[in-house]
């Protein structure tokens, strides 16, 4: 353990590329097999279990180091992350241990079978022995929480520097289903030691954004052309009489969407798709909200299933017939992939996504316009020739995104941030007017750099008109821009309408709060959304010259209808 | 004895302000931390070891007057009295005694010896008003020689790598007591031009402070490779750093003992080195008062004086406005750092402090 805790701190201790790869280097070089496997395991979020509820937990941790729960609660808010606060306020451990990674793991496995006071008794022995650094990742570990500020790729890139094992492979090998007691690392390790796993997934192809302008990539007969869909990148794979549908975030998620279980008979064994799950219905893509009742549903009753409808939009084909098709171009692999969809009829469930016809880039730029009408996010741009490659590399596949809506509105609630946010004011809600009301429409958490971060934070400290409990409401004066993806009507907000995906496009110091925006244009942007009217910005343009019209006047009004 | 105003704390008998925030006649300051101790008051009262860095702060030309610690001075029937807080040089806490009744204000203060400010003395008062900076449990500090251990080791390792090291600490204080505490052995230091004015202030008028120079241009690279540079956090990010390269950035600060707040700080290491008490130093310093009452200021102050009327003593949090004036960041200084004037002013109180020891001697 005393390793696996120093290898967290000193990755956190520096933000340089090299330095993190050179450091779990080091540490594989270190410790004993059983470790390098509970490391890769964590690192790529494989957590194992977790077997105490947090409460429980908090309770033991404040009576252990004699702090009421109130004040283990403030720290808490001022810490931001439960197991590092733990590990701070408990006292000083009475002894020293050096067992592995791998025996606290196993031990803390073993609270499956024990009672809540055995439970406890353990966990106690187990802080009195750790250092508070050990304690904190033990912490992680134990609530299922550990996360850790670096990529798959360059977990990859260390294990390639140990294993002299190409990368592709490498990141190929730590995808889908596998945990420290179904393989060991020399099994993983081996050229094909990994028993063929049948789900395993590939590593997806991701994209990068256009730089520049698309004119620059050349010339357009080399570039396949489809529309950005919003869904849930996913891989559909069937193989020995089984089927498996995995999420770009290696989720298995085939027990979420039965409906392509109705195809297991018409798709040939050896074959994987790599699609995007949207919601369908009558040859129409829906709204991604539509998707989003249904993510997160334990039950999926006939009624959700009903009214949430989806297919996969398939972009490629990765396997068929048992071949790794990733090395032959895309124009092929797109051939394969429709000849597959239309012979083996799976349409309507499986649809390919459009490939768009466009003669120059001054089309394309036009067609590009209607994106947000299609509810698309614009353009995937992919070389025709173009190998499937593993995870994001430049060159071959572009991302060419809409602008997000936006609106101008006012700070009006502040909170505390966790993690790296801590101690930090970066939470923040926003309201636009209602007559001479600030209207609370959305909250935001990112989109400022570190700078104006501070700045807002110490801003916030010195105009605080009230606070409850860890949200401090402020004084109505900072303006932003806030930008979002969509908009849709809800009942549950006073506004109105709920935004998808708002963030802070931008802090306008150059305005007023009278120059924000009122719940009236969010109804306009939110009619022309909805008609599919709005391309990129044009809408709302004009409505910053807009001040909150009276509310009597509107009243009197209606009155007279 | 002492209303909170939005001036600042008030003596209306005495008819004076301990640290004020605006402008005010009479000015009892308990340190020269630039939100304690501000420009514009007609008469500034401290300890002396607080002038000469007043002087070079606020100006020459102010009215200062400087006393000893335990030593009283009478205002209106008020004796006034200065004990060491162990802050930083010169500071301290004030005592005041008006019929019997004693109130005491801490100023910034921390319980264990730094190797440079004189150590804390607890003062048995009726009131005291403490600061709460780091007022959680979760603050809490590692001994003074281990935080230096592993400061001594970071350098060295760098050192030996052929990289420089640069350590961010605030110039008062901070870059002193880590310039006395650090294994000199190692390699060549190097100060900031804000540290460097600060110290030959400071040596200039007999504070025992090693000479150590200035970074400029006439420096060559190679000289650096070994070197630790002390530097004031406001180099962040500043062109100043990149004569350095390559370097590890390391910062000394009491907030760094949150894994949230060293990752925001981008630094490579943070030492949790701080020159406030931590929550078991709050704790005891109050307890050793024997204060009937305590005032929660600069802080955890809701948080803090909870905690206290949970342990059985009348607590109060100092009201809002009052508390409001405070900067949040805490040890972190926030006046700019000008350090073309302040060389000015480091020659002024050279030929001053030479004129003095003429008299003297």
């Amino acid at each position: 353990m005393k390793h696996f805790a120093q290898l967290f701190y000193d990755l956190d201790q520096t933000n340089k590329t090299n330095e993190k790869v050179e450091i779990i280097v080091n540490y594989l070089k270190k410790v004993p097999d059983e470790d390098k496997m509970w490391m890769l395991s964590l690192f790529t979020g494989r957590r194992p279990r977790r077997f105490v509820n947090s409460t429980l937990v908090r309770n033991w941790a404040s009576e252990a180091a004699g702090v009421p729960l109130w004040l283990f609660e403030e720290c808490y808010t001022i810490a931001g992350d439960l197991s590092e606060t733990i590990a701070l306020l408990l006292p000083e451990p009475s002894q020293e241990s050096n067992f592995s990674l791998g025996y606290w793991i196993n031990y803390i496995r073993l609270f499956e079978k024990k009672t809540e006071e055995e439970r406890k008794q353990a966990l106690l022995a187990a802080w009195d022995q750790m250092t508070a650094q050990e304690r904190m990742v033990f912490n992680k570990i134990t609530s299922s929480t550990f996360r850790v500020g670096v990529s798959q790729q360059l977990v990859v890139r260390a294990l390639s520097i140990y294993s002299g094992h190409n990368p592709a492979l490498l990141t190929h090998k730590l995808m889908g289903n596998w945990s420290p007691d179904t393989i060991s690392f020399e099994e993983l390790m081996h050229a094909d030691g990994r028993k063929a796993d049948t789900s395993q997934p590939y590593p997806f192809m991701l994209a990068y954004a256009i730089e520049g302008t698309v004119s620059d990539l050349g010339s357009p007969e080399e570039w396949q052309a489809e529309w950005k869909w919003d869904g849930i990148r996913s891989q559909l794979i069937k193989r020995d009489g089984q089927m498996f549908l995995w999420s770009r975030g290696e989720d298995l998620v085939t027990e979420k969407f039965p409906e392509f279980g109705l195809l297991m008979d018409k798709i040939p064994d050896g074959t994987v798709i790599d699609g995007e799950i949207l919601p369908f219905k009558e040859g129409g893509v829906l709204s991604f909200n539509v998707l989003q009742t249904r993510i997160g549903r334990k039950n999926l009753t006939p009624a959700i299933l009903r009214d949430a409808p989806v297919c996969i939009f398939a972009y490629d084909l990765l396997e068929l017939e048992g071949e790794d098709l990733r090395e032959r171009p895309l124009s092929e692999r797109r051939r394969l992939l429709e000849q597959l969809i239309q012979e083996r009829n799976l349409q309507p469930m499986i649809e390919p996504s459009p490939v768009l016809e466009y003669s120059d880039w001054d089309q394309l730029t036009e067609m590009r316009r209607n994106s947000r009408a299609m509810l698309s996010e614009g353009l995937m741009m992919k070389r025709k020739s173009s190998h499937y490659l593993v995870g994001r590399k430049k060159g071959d596949w572009w991302k060419w995104k809409i602008d997000p809506l936006s609106i101008d509105a006012v700070m009006t609630y502040a909170q505390r941030g966790t993690g790296k946010r801590a101690n930090l004011y970066t939470d923040y809600t926003f309201g636009v007017w209602s007559g001479k009301q600030l209207v609370t429409f959305a909250k935001a958490y990112s989109g400022l750099t570190d700078k104006e971060i501070n700045e807002v934070d110490n801003w916030v400290k010195r105009n605080t008109v009230e606070k409850y409990g860890p949200v401090r409401t402020v004084k109505p004066e900072l303006v932003f821009e806030i930008g979002f993806e969509g908009i849709q009507r809800s009942k549950r907000h006073k506004s109105g309408v709920a935004l998808r995906f708002p963030r802070i496009l931008k802090w306008r110091k150059d305005k007023k709060i009278a120059d924000a925006d009122t719940v009236e244009t969010l109804h306009q942007i939110l009619d022309s959304y909805e008609k599919g009217d709005i391309n990129e910005l044009e809408l709302p343009a004009a409505h910053t010259e807009e001040i909150a019209p009276p509310a009597k006047k509107t009243r009197s009004k209606s009155k007279n209808d | 004895m002492i209303d909170f105003t939005d001036k600042g704390l008030y003596c209306a008998i005495g008819d004076f302000y301990i640290d004020p925030f605006r402008p005010v006649k009479n000015a009892v300051i308990t340190h020269a931390h630039g939100d304690h101790a501000r420009f514009g008051m007609e008469n500034y009262l401290s300890h002396h070891d607080s002038i000469p860095i007043m002087k070079i702060r606020l100006g020459m030309n102010n009215h200062y007057q400087g006393v000893n610690y335990d030593e009283v001075t009478t205002i209106n029937g008020v004796r006034i009295s200065f004990h060491p807080a162990g802050h930083i040089i010169g500071s301290a806490q004030v005592r005041l005694e008006y019929k019997g009744q004693i109130w005491v204000a801490s100023g910034d203060y921390k319980t264990v010896y730094d190797g440079i400010s004189p150590a804390f003395e607890p003062v048995k008062c009726h009131a005291f008003i403490t600061e709460s900076t780091f007022g959680l449990p979760i603050y809490k500090w590692a001994p003074q020689q281990e935080i230096f251990d592993d400061i001594n080791g970071w350098w060295a390792s760098n050192a030996d790598k052929g990289k420089c090291s640069v350590i961010f600490g605030y110039s008062l204080g901070k870059a002193q007591r880590i310039l006395k505490n650090v294994d000199t052995s190692i390699g060549p230091i190097f100060l900031h031009g804000a540290i460097y004015n600060l110290n030959e202030g400071l040596r200039a008028v007999g504070q025992d402070i090693e000479y150590y120079a200035k970074v400029d241009s006439s420096i060559k690279k190679e000289e650096y490779r070994r070197a630790l540079i002390v530097a004031p956090p406001s180099a962040d990010g500043t062109p100043w750093l990149k004569r350095f390269q390559p370097f590890s950035l390391g910062v000394a600060s009491g907030w760094m003992a949150l894994r949230g707040t060293k990752r925001r700080r981008a630094a490579d290491k943070g030492f949790v080195l701080s020159d406030h008490a931590d929550w078991t130093g709050l704790n005891e310093a109050i307890k050793a008062t024997e204060a009937e009452k305590v005032f929660v200021t600069h802080g955890y102050t809701s948080q803090f004086s909870r905690w206290l009327s949970d342990q059985g003593i009348e607590a109060h949090t100092v009201n809002k406005l009052f508390e409001h004036q405070f900067t949040e960041s805490g040890e972190e200084e926030t006046f700019s750092e000008e350090t073309a004037a302040e060389d000015k002013v480091v020659d002024e109180l050279k030929s001053e402090h030479n004129d003095l020891n003429a008299y003297t001697s």
